[in-house]
């Protein structure tokens, strides 16, 4: 078992929960909300496409790429944060 | 193998944009010769020929009996080159050859399959696959029977795994044979057989390793196959280099060709197999309905995706938890660059049947005229579209024009007038999407037995020679079932693919899910949320589609994912409460699975 005191663990494991849920709540949004609507947001042009359907077939992927990006980038930030990050070199190992 | 030790890894953007040079200088070559007068259906031999030896030159270069080699390429696969072999692990003969014919007749209603499957990634990302890394598993099954304990769990992981694998190794197995077939021009059932061939050389001696180094040569070659032809068309109309940002007008301009051609007027006649356009093209839904069977099959493919154990497997392979989690991010960006491609792809190719103003237009001409075309003349002749003069007025009207979904990609570069090596370019580029993704599902299947079953379950004493002979008899015995399930021509394509989605979420999303986020979930609770959710999802999909049972609001058997994950978990949570929480052990698994740093909970050899 890694020497993590329970305190850390705990504290860690909070900001991960938070991280994860604000990932999903973007993600709901943009998965399912938007679409809902898309009949409406058709009626607004966005570089010249109908956004309803812009949203489908390009806006929600972009949306996606970005977000699993900084999602990556924030969780190894929480975990440097928390000194449970892995060590550089710990990674060969396995 | 020398090449593939040590400094392999460190020349991997060498080995590869070598590669990748190769390739382009070979598609150079196929135009010379073709311009030189070489045959078109030489120039398709030699395309599907040629990229095939090299996959399977790949395949055998990297040969191990390495027990982690086999089964998770060592664990040192870069985040970078783990997305793009993920990538072509992920998108199929169907995402290739069926997803832009799916635009073309579905419009916006289809996109939902695009939206669910990238969005299911990140799912994966925030959900599973760093938690699955730092547990160290070989296998999804692996997961199971170790966090929650016992054979049974393992052995119904397994069962789900199987079943929704199995689902859609065989639809690929099915594409394989269907371009093969086109390219080689050899008989569907021969050309499966021929398919399976390539996929078994990649994979059968060098297992995960050699899985990874070939869906890595398979993502280059496809996505140039895919990217290349559009951004060739649409610079023939006029749009520029970068199609995908602005074919808005294309799609606005399509808007009033349906008005003018009366888009929506029912077909009076019908052929096996092929569709007339009936739906608009960038118009959504206005009722409940249209709205809900949007967003659920977004839902059934995004939790399908976070539980396809060949996606999940991928993320075993990366040398840390962190690059598991950037190369999700990676996989979804390659994926991407196909995904954003699709739409406009379909968006061209409808552009140009229906404008009376470009001269590929056919609808409103001339019946007579519209017959004498190559292209059209072609594919009639191989049962893939057909022209039928409902009204007997000799001119061509929407509603009497069919053709199958597939056209769109393979034909276009025919309907656009371009070379013929672009066709080439396009077969080889189908039969990289198909190769990639039944290598990676055949041995997510071949290893889930061999190590969960065989191993763990049947004879744990057995060595690590012998294990690793066993993993390769089965990825045989199994090929050879979906090869031959494939020859039968069950379902159509994509039936069969958003089936192993529906499989897959029904048995494995909420044990996957809840096995990491809730400490409670116990071996009982697993048990119950595995067999009962797979259970319902299929007594469901058995009604819908066999029974003559109504679908429950709109719940059709594209989406029966919905009722299994939900039996799932409610069993699941209601079986854990009801039983006694994990032991202290297991509860200090969790704790270690959820932070990054230390040892796997399962050792690197196990």
């Amino acid at each position: 078992m890694t020497h993590v005191d329970q305190s850390t663990r705990e504290a860690h494991w909070a900001k991960t929960k938070g991280l994860m849920i604000t990932t999903l709540i973007i993600w709901f949004i943009f998965s399912y909300l938007v679409h809902w609507f898309a009949d409406s947001l058709n009626a607004v042009s966005f570089l010249g496409f109908p956004l309803g359907f812009y949203m489908a077939a390009q806006g929600s992927l972009v949306i996606f790429v970005v977000l699993i990006f900084w999602f990556a980038r924030r969780q190894h930030a929480i975990d440097v944060e928390h000194g449970v990050a892995e060590e550089e070199t710990s990674g060969q190992q396995n | 193998m020398a090449i593939i030790k040590g400094d392999f890894i460190d020349n991997l953007p060498k080995v590869y944009g070598l590669y990748t040079g190769g390739f382009v200088v070979f598609i150079l070559l196929m135009a010379i010769l073709e311009q030189a007068g070489l045959g078109a259906d030489t120039i398709g031999i030699l395309f599907v020929a040629f990229t095939v030896v090299i996959y399977a030159t790949i395949g055998w270069l990297s040969r191990t009996m390495q027990v982690d080699a086999y089964y998770v390429a060592g664990r040192q696969v870069p985040a970078v080159f783990n997305g793009m072999a993920t990538a072509a692990d992920w998108m199929s003969g169907a995402s290739f050859v069926a997803m832009a014919g799916g635009i073309y007749f579905g419009g916006h209603g289809y996109i939902a399959f695009v939206v669910g499957w990238t969005g299911g990634y990140v799912l994966v990302a925030s959900l599973m696959a760093p938690y699955l890394r730092k547990f160290g598993c070989y296998t999804v099954p692996d997961f199971i029977g170790t966090r929650y304990g016992g054979n049974l769990a393992r052995f119904l992981a397994v069962c789900v795994l199987t079943l929704a694998s199995f689902t859609y190794v065989t639809a690929q197995i099915n594409a394989t044979g269907t371009i093969a077939s086109r390219a080689l021009q050899i008989p569907f059932e021969v050309g499966v057989w021929f398919g399976l061939l390539g996929i078994l050389l990649c994979s059968m001696l060098g297992g995960m390793r050699a899985v990874t180094w070939t869906q890595v040569a398979q993502y280059i070659v496809l996505i140039i196959a895919y990217v290349v032809p559009v951004i060739w068309m649409s610079n023939k109309q006029g749009f520029g280099l970068i199609p995908q940002l602005v074919y808005g007008d294309a799609v606005m301009r399509l808007g009033e060709l349906e008005t003018l051609h009366g888009v929506g007027t029912k077909p009076t006649e019908a052929f096996a197999g092929l569709k007339a356009l009936t739906v608009a093209h960038y118009e959504a839904g206005t009722t409940f309905a249209a709205k809900w069977k949007f967003v659920t099959l977004v839902f059934c493919m995004m939790a399908g995706t976070a539980s396809l154990p060949h996606i999940l497997m991928r993320y075993f392979t990366t040398p840390s938890v962190k690059a598991a989690r950037q190369s999700v991010a990676w996989s979804l960006f390659f994926i991407f660059l196909l995904y954003f491609t699709a739409p406009a792809l379909a968006t061209f190719t409808k552009l140009q049947v229906l404008d009376p103003n470009l001269a590929t237009g056919i609808i409103g001409k001339a019946i007579t005229e519209v017959n004498a075309l190559d292209w059209i003349q072609k594919w009639s002749n191989v049962g893939f579209l057909a022209i039928s003069d409902s009204n007997g007025d000799g001119i061509l009207q929407i509603n009497e024009f069919f053709m199958r979904g597939d056209i769109v990609v393979l034909a276009t570069p025919e309907i656009a007038g371009l070379p013929y090596v672009i066709s080439g370019l396009v077969a080889a580029g189908g039969m990289a999407a198909a190769m990639s993704t039944a290598d990676g599902l055949l041995l997510a299947i071949a290893n889930a037995l061999s190590h969960d079953l065989y191993y763990k379950i049947i004879d744990p004493k057995a060595d690590t020679k012998h294990r690793l002979i066993v993993a390769r008899v089965l990825l045989i015995v199994i090929g050879a079932c979906g090869a031959y399930v494939a020859s039968m021509k069950l379902t159509s394509i994509l039936g069969a693919v958003a089936w192993a989605f529906d499989f897959a979420m029904s048995g494995l999303f909420f044990p996957l899910v809840l096995g990491v986020w809730w400490k409670r979930a116990n071996r009982q609770g697993a048990i119950a949320g595995m067999f009962l959710g797979l259970l319902s999802g299929t007594w469901y999909l058995y009604m819908v589609k066999w029974g003559g049972m109504d679908p429950w609001l709109y719940i059709d058997h594209l989406r029966f994912g919905i009722i299994g994950a939900s039996v799932s978990l409610v069993a699941m949570i209601v079986v854990s409460l009801a039983t006694a929480e994990p032991d202290e052990e297991t509860q200090r698994m969790v704790d270690e699975v959820r932070i990054p740093k230390g040892e796997s909970v399962l050792s690197s050899t196990h």
